[in-house]
């Protein structure tokens, strides 16, 4: 089953991360995602800009209506995901817990379990 | 330290929210500050064992405001209380603090706090130093790195900004929408001289580098205060486009690389991703503004593969919508360039020639006119304006630069100066 690891932190303290810190977390969390890479477990993977390059479209009535922003303000912004083929939560959550030891502190992710998936043609 | 890295960044997160509520609880800097430092040295002690708050703003204004009335009434001979009606809520929960927090007044509270940073009687080098110690709170000792000054002197700088807004009125009364617009205006304007005072330095310089970090960020805490405007969003993409080249900026020799000579490959591609999707969300207002049309230019630049992609007739029009709104000889200048690239160096001449009198002691001047004469062919001109350009250098890489040009003339042998085309 895909399981859909999606992450949550505060921006702002993250972009006050300075170069040095970032590199060395997001290579942290590379040798997580290269563990499951291993076992033929890991599918695509992003992280986003921040929110305030964010742009939402409001389905309404009529014709959507565009905000500038995210869409919603939350204290937490979603930042990433992970997506991972395991066999089981237990399999999905132990891969988290990984994440969040290469990455401890505040923020945290939401394990979802993925409907539809239609795979990459972007490589 | 792995462990404590995010309490630091929590709290650098916070400090521009936090001290601002707590300057309009205390309405003094100096109060405000201690009691943020008081509440942050608490979370230092009990966030690794209790874990973070849900609301780590929220916590710290909350106990710094505590604290602060406890120094408050220690120093309470030296210094006046604040009115009963700032006093009298003291006992409220947290939640509700937090709540209040989304209210309407935070966003005034921050752009107060930057507005004060930028007091009219404060050189722009007291501005930038003081944004970057109150409102970014960065140490002094890198302050003082990043401007090459001793601390002390970095100091007392400080100091005396201080001094002259406390002897000003800081105004606390909620801005109008109109004045709320000038403020951010100002506000604005002093992110971009910190902004370039790192860039201009250079990025080799580490120190120097960290000035356009904060300014990106502090951009980007504007942006979320104000989202919907554009200038703001220009201003942020013009500092990331612009950030975005650093390492290809300067070789190892600590040269200047120009644009079009620099490996876009060294760009930093996620920051020109950030970049050119804030121009596009801004110019969709379409109120244009000279952030943003500055910003459209940097992401012309951005979006060519190679330098022999860009698309300079694109360029010369942003210029020419920024003559517009901001005609000045500098822009006219800019769009020279461009117009040399689009249409070759005679047309570029032609707009180059009526600037002598205003430029005459600018530096690019000379050094553009002499590239464009080279061009045309006429050598004794072309070495005389590079002449020029050398005596007014800022720098000495800028100096290095114009010395490659005149090397290069004087292995050429001697044209007759009658090609000139205009």
């Amino acid at each position: 089953m895909l399981y859909a690891v999606l992450c949550y932190n505060d921006e702002n303290a993250v972009a006050t991360w300075s170069k040095e810190e970032d590199d060395a977390c997001m290579a942290r969390l590379g040798k997580v995602e290269d563990g499951m890479k291993a076992k033929g477990k890991m599918g695509p993977v992003a992280r986003l800009l921040p929110t305030t390059s964010a742009t939402t479209l409001r389905k309404t009535s009529g014709e959507p209506f565009i905000i500038d922003g995210p869409f919603a303000e939350t204290k937490e912004q979603f930042l990433g995901f992970y997506i991972a083929d395991c066999d089981s939560l237990e399999e999905a959550m132990a891969f988290a817990k990984d994440l969040a030891e290469a990455n401890p502190g505040a923020g945290g992710y939401e394990i979802r379990p993925v409907g539809i998936f239609h795979p990459s043609e972007l490589g | 330290m792995v462990d404590n890295a995010w309490i630091a960044a929590a709290l650098t997160a916070a400090r521009p929210q936090a001290l601002s509520a707590l300057l309009r609880y205390f309405r003094n800097l100096d109060t405000a500050e201690e009691a943020f430092q008081e509440a942050s040295l608490r979370a230092v002690r009990t966030w690794p064992d209790k874990g973070p708050p849900r609301d780590a703003t929220a916590w710290l204004i909350f106990v710094g405001r505590n604290c602060g009335v406890d120094v408050v009434r220690k120093t309470r001979r030296n210094v006046a209380l604040p009115s009963e009606e700032y006093l009298s809520d003291l006992d409220d929960a947290e939640v509700d603090i937090a709540e209040r927090l989304d209210g309407a007044h935070y966003r005034d509270d921050i752009l107060r706090l930057l507005f004060v940073c930028c007091h009219p009687d404060l050189l722009a080098n007291q501005q930038i130093a003081l944004a970057l110690r109150i409102v970014a709170g960065l140490p002094l000792r890198r302050i003082a790195r990043a401007f090459l000054v001793g601390e002390a002197a970095m100091e007392q700088r400080i100091t005396r900004a201080k001094a002259r807004i406390a002897a000003n009125n800081v105004p606390f009364d909620p801005p109008d929408a109109e004045s709320r617009l000038q403020r951010l205006g100002v506000v604005a304007v002093m992110l971009y001289l910190v902004f370039n005072e790192g860039y201009s330095r250079g990025h080799s310089d580490p120190d120097a580098a960290l000035l356009c970090d904060e300014a990106i960020r502090l951009g980007r805490l504007l942006q979320h205060l104000f989202p919907t405007e554009p200038e703001i969003m220009g201003l942020v993409a013009l500092m990331l486009l612009q950030h975005a080249r650093h390492r290809a900026r300067v070789d190892a020799g600590g040269q200047i690389v120009l644009l079009e000579d620099q490996d876009r490959t060294l760009w930093d591609g996620p920051m020109l991703a950030e970049g050119r999707a804030l121009v596009e969300k801004a110019l969709r207002h379409q109120e244009p503004g000279t952030y943003q049309i500055q910003a459209a230019i940097a992401a012309q630049h951005a979006r060519a593969k190679r330098a022999e992609d860009t698309d300079w007739g694109a360029i010369d029009r942003l210029y020419q919508s920024l003559e517009v709104i901001q005609p000045s000889p500098v822009v006219t200048l800019n769009r020279a360039v461009a117009v040399s690239k689009a249409r070759g160096p005679a047309a570029a001449l032609a707009l180059v020639t009526p600037l002598a009198e205003k430029l005459d002691g600018y530096f690019h001047y000379h050094g553009v006119r002499g590239g464009l004469l080279l061009q045309l062919g006429n050598a004794a001109g072309a070495r005389e304006a590079f002449n020029r350009a050398i005596a007014l250098a800022g720098s000495p890489a800028e100096a290095a630069h114009i010395r490659l040009h005149l090397d290069r003339l004087a292995a050429l042998p001697a044209l007759p100066p009658a090609t000139i085309a205009n």
